[in-house]
């Protein structure tokens, strides 16, 4: 069964094409990694997938946004109050920048009892046990420090879990991950990274993984759709691309993927 | 952690004094003051005096009891047009900060309008249109504000509504009335209040300028303003009857942005922990 169908979805500013026909899909419980440059309009998709573009752009083609319960919805038309219905429990996002995905005069833990109130109707205890939950769920210490915390005082990988946690606070069948390790350090992007890896294989979510970084998709997912400049460049199995990389963008993400590897190897070897 | 810690703002505390101080005076003034407003008993510009503690005026009134009569008056000002000030300026600014295009344009161009126009001539035309009183002044007073208010609230509003908490309180399916509730209003309240904290500040001065140009509430009523007028002429041989509103006034408005300067400091959990 198809969670997400996209066919040639294109997005325009004024006469300007950020993305032009667009064409996927994903399996329920599958896992897609988009890769691109900054510009080359990964994030735009994920936008678009939510029904999120901002007002001054105009989508056209079809979205077809699904999780097998009730028909697939049609996400580009549909009027923002219809979109709140699917909006978090379909699918639902986590950002690259946790400090700004963050309301920052809020403490932790009201931010994230917000979608659990509305979706899972909690209240007063239970729904302070479920948010200590949520937050034990993305391997964070200290559940109630945190979530008494405002999102200043805490770090940057605690941040991006906190953040996490709320996207998954819905229960969502498709998470989208929107660069979510870009602004981290390397050693918590790795954390982060076996955190939704977890995640997703214990829930049996799908998963839309946006990087610009061909090292960090081939760690979650082995399917791939390359971005470049609103146009999809390539797509397959990840063994196949890296070994054979057809377009001149893809072979030089992978060459600069393999210079990093040798020079690796060649420092290991000096050891 | 730091938010055991109160963090205690000294311009906040000054502020509150001065403030604190007027504020009394004026509560005070509705159940005790040493004379009765127009008990003109005493002597002509009496100098000050254990029986009257700030003198008397030209008609032999006791000082200080106006100046309470004074303070209810600046402080009633303040108070109503603010709240005219914040209800308006508030809700179309949030309506504003949510219109696209044209639509926000409009909103844009009559706040503008609104702002060009002075607030003493909009309080003329006011008084022109429905006599002088307090109430005139109030109303007027409060409309000026509110275009004020509506144009930074439209900004405020505007530049949360870009932030990514606001889109991905959205993706997990939050409704545009709760993300106003709860996010828009939350992280611009701490703007809005320093903003009126000194627009209160300038509401009793302009009310202040209005009476001293007759446009306020008429006599013998004992706005600040029109103590000021009254003593005008008679400054030289007794020059508290114009000190004692004037330092009032200033009292007012500094405490007042010492207020908002303080509230700032405050209402920021960032800059609380920078202390």
């Amino acid at each position: 069964m198809k969670i997400l169908e996209v066919q040639n979805l294109t997005v325009q500013a004024g006469t300007a094409k950020l993305l032009t026909n667009v064409t996927f899909s994903l399996e329920s419980g599958a896992r897609l990694g988009l890769i691109g440059e900054s510009g080359s309009g990964k994030s735009m998709t994920a936008l678009a997938i939510m029904g999120l573009l901002p007002p001054e752009l105009k989508a056209s083609g079809s979205l077809l946004l699904g999780n097998g319960i009730e028909p697939p919805m049609q996400i580009i038309g549909t009027p923002e109050r219809a979109l709140d219905g699917i909006r978090g429990r379909v699918a639902s996002i986590v950002f690259q920048e946790p400090l700004t995905a963050l309301d920052p005069l809020m403490k932790i833990g009201r931010q994230l009892a917000e979608p659990l109130r509305r979706w899972q109707g909690l209240k007063g205890i239970s729904l302070q046990a479920a948010v200590i939950a949520a937050l034990a769920e993305v391997r964070i210490r200290n559940p109630e420090r945190i979530s008494g915390s405002y999102p200043y005082e805490i770090s940057g990988g605690e941040r991006q879990r906190a953040a996490i946690a709320m996207a998954l606070a819905c229960e969502p069948s498709l998470l989208i991950a929107d660069e979510p390790t870009t602004a981290l350090d390397v050693t918590v992007q790795a954390e982060i990274l076996t955190l939704l890896d977890t995640v997703v294989s214990n829930r049996r979510m799908s998963l839309l993984f946006i990087s610009h970084d061909l090292a960090v998709v081939s760690r979650i997912t082995d399917h791939v759709l390359v971005l470049k400049d609103g146009y999809v460049v390539e797509s397959g199995s990840l063994n196949n691309i890296l070994r054979a990389p057809e377009h001149p963008y893809t072979r030089d993400l992978v060459a600069s993927a393999r210079e990093l590897d040798s020079a690796f190897d060649l420092a290991q070897r000096k050891e | 952690m730091s938010t055991s810690k109160k963090y205690r703002s000294p311009a906040l505390i000054i502020g509150g004094i001065l403030v604190g101080t007027i504020v009394v005076m004026a509560l005070l003034s509705i159940f005790w003051t040493p004379f009765s407003v127009n008990d003109t008993t005493g002597g002509r510009l009496d100098p000050l005096s254990a029986h009257h503690w700030l003198g008397t005026d030209k008609l032999g009134r006791d000082l200080l009891s106006r100046m309470m009569i004074g303070a209810r008056i600046a402080i009633t000002v303040g108070f109503i047009s603010v709240l005219i000030g914040a209800i308006l300026g508030v809700t179309f600014g949030v309506l504003a900060g949510f219109a696209q295009n044209w639509l926000d344009e409009s909103f844009s161009a009559m706040f503008d309008i609104l702002i060009a126009f002075p607030t003493l001539l909009l309080a003329m035309l006011v008084v022109a249109a429905r006599g002088a009183s307090l109430t005139s002044a109030i109303v007027a007073i409060g409309f000026g504000m509110s275009a004020i208010v509506s144009r930074l609230t439209r900004l405020l509003v505007k530049r949360i509504l870009a932030k990514d908490f606001i889109t991905s309180s959205r993706a997990s399916g939050t409704s545009w009335l709760r993300i106003i509730v709860l996010h828009v209003l939350p992280n611009i309240w701490p703007t809005l209040i320093v903003t009126f904290a000194l627009q209160f500040g300038f509401a009793g001065l302009t009310e202040a300028s209005l009476s001293y140009l007759g446009l306020g509430s008429p006599p013998p009523n004992a706005s600040w303003g029109s103590l000021l007028q009254e003593a005008q002429g008679t400054v030289m041989t007794s020059p508290v009857g114009a000190f004692a509103p004037g330092l009032l006034l200033v009292a007012l408005v500094i405490g007042m942005n010492l207020v908002a300067d303080g509230l700032r400091d405050v209402g920021d959990p960032t800059l609380r922990r920078s202390r």
